[in-house]
């Protein structure tokens, strides 16, 4: 009994006990994020539709997700017959992982308390660890599609993979143009190089492209191609059912939240207050960032409201005629000017 | 390395997670499996034909393209990191780099690669 006390209290054990500890609590709220962003989605497109949406479980449908979860729980879980039944099952854990995952590195900003930086991995590569993260879900997706087996999900899934290849090159160069106005690829040094201005400022052509980029990333409306109900029913997932399927799900919602706050480290601050003057700055950074993801979250909800779906020809036209280009373009610019003028780096 | 650390640890987590949630439903429900259950999805018809058939080529002309491009960002990369450090003559280096490489993006543009109808 002494040994397992003495284990348990050095060094290694605590560090790996406070770890998990931080894990669990960015983890759980991501999720609980999710479960609630699926609950703002009925609602925002409910009231944009002028009906209530959600309703009649709990107050204001504010039980519905948990009334869904229950629901796929307890669904039977059966696999196709002619589906390769391990890539079947592992397809939606790699869909759901790597969404999960991107968020070890988020900076949250200063502890209120202690003041000292909230984030739980501060690599230096945090920039390329979130773009090679969030574009690994393409491979759950592609597994999903070829092992279910079936036409629709198989369409879906070579749909989705193009579609995601083909915005993540323009995504990648809009990127790389935010990291040579801040000098450095860590996310907090990113948001500490906004002090003076907020990228969105002098990158505004660079902050639209991006909002349209990450939506077609996160296979949303008006790019929801591979999940076209009216014609592929719904896409790679068309075989899943129960929990499997909830994972894909969380995980597309996930990678919603994901990408939201990635743009807003990138162009909106991060945790920053919008002024850095007296009643903003006693509002802890954390809030701020919930916030700037709140509102890009919302603008796509908006665009599912608004806009009708892309044909697949216009969405490669615009992934690869326009954004490459513009995108290109753009970061040419943003090189000269910085070689010119210096960066905003601190 | 220490940085990276939480990061496996957070995969570690991630992955129990999900299968936990994998777990559930089979544990709690009963599997009936009847034939009509297992069979393909094809709108209620029987299944036509194998789904494994040719697709589009071009969806492999994307990614091949992607490969390209991608590793275009990735050689960006350190380029953009040291753009300070490094005097013009860096700077015009990938300029002519991302020059060749927009001839042969309007080579394959011309060629109506990037065409979808």
């Amino acid at each position: 009994m002494p040994n397992l006390i003495a284990l348990l209290t050095t060094p290694e054990a605590i560090y790996l006990a406070t770890t998990l500890l931080y894990i669990f609590l960015i983890a759980l709220p991501v999720l609980g994020a999710m479960a609630y962003l699926t609950w703002a989605e009925r609602k925002v497109l409910g009231w944009m539709h002028l009906r209530h949406g959600p309703m009649h479980v709990g107050w204001f449908g504010l039980l519905q997700p948990i009334a869904d979860a229950v629901k796929l729980m307890f669904k039977e879980p059966f696999v196709p017959g002619n589906a390769s039944k391990i890539v079947f099952l592992l397809a939606p854990v790699m869909v759901f992982v790597p969404s999960l995952i991107a968020w070890a590195v988020m900076p949250f900003g200063p502890n209120p308390f202690t003041g000292e930086h909230m984030i739980l991995a501060d690599i230096n590569l945090g920039v390329l660890y979130l773009l090679a993260v969030s574009s690994l879900s393409v491979y759950g997706i592609l597994m999903a599609g070829w092992s279910s087996n079936s036409k629709y999900p198989f369409l879906g899934a070579v749909r989705s993979g193009a579609q995601m290849v083909s915005y993540e090159v323009s995504m990648g160069l809009i990127i790389l143009s935010v990291i040579l106005l801040a000098g450095s690829m860590n996310l907090n040094k990113i948001i500490l190089a906004q002090q003076t201005v907020w990228f969105i400022i002098p990158a505004f052509p660079a902050f639209v492209m991006f909002v349209i980029s990450i939506l077609a990333e996160c296979n949303r409306a008006p790019f929801d191609l591979p999940e076209a109900e009216a014609e592929l029913v719904a896409g790679y997932n068309v075989e899943y059912g129960s929990m499997p399927f909830a994972l894909f799900f969380l995980g597309e919602y996930i990678a919603m939240i994901t990408m939201s706050a990635f743009t807003a480290i990138l162009f909106l601050g991060g945790w920053l207050p919008p002024l850095d003057i007296m009643p903003f700055t006693l509002i802890p950074g954390f809030i701020w960032f919930i916030l700037k993801i709140g509102v890009i979250l919302f603008i796509m909800l908006w665009a599912r409201a608004t806009l009708p779906r892309f044909r697949y020809d216009q969405l490669m036209r615009l992934g690869w005629k326009i954004f490459l280009p513009a995108s290109l373009i753009w970061l040419i610019l943003t090189a000269t000017a910085v070689k010119l003028l210096g960066n905003f780096g601190v | 390395m220490q940085e990276y650390f939480p990061i496996l640890l957070f995969a570690a987590v991630g992955t129990f997670i999900a299968m936990v949630m994998l777990a559930i439903p089979m544990l709690v429900n009963p599997l009936r499996k009847t034939g009509t259950k297992l069979s393909t999805y094809e709108c209620g018809f029987e299944e036509f034909d194998s789904p494994r058939k040719p697709f589009d080529v071009r969806f492999y002309l994307v990614a091949i393209l992607f490969i390209v491009f991608d590793l275009e960002v990735a050689f960006l990369f350190p380029w953009a990191m040291a753009l300070q450090d490094i005097p013009w003559y860096g700077f015009f280096s990938m300029m002519l780099f991302l020059i060749i490489l927009t001839v042969g993006f309007v080579y394959e543009w011309k060629k109506g690669a990037l065409e979808w109808e």
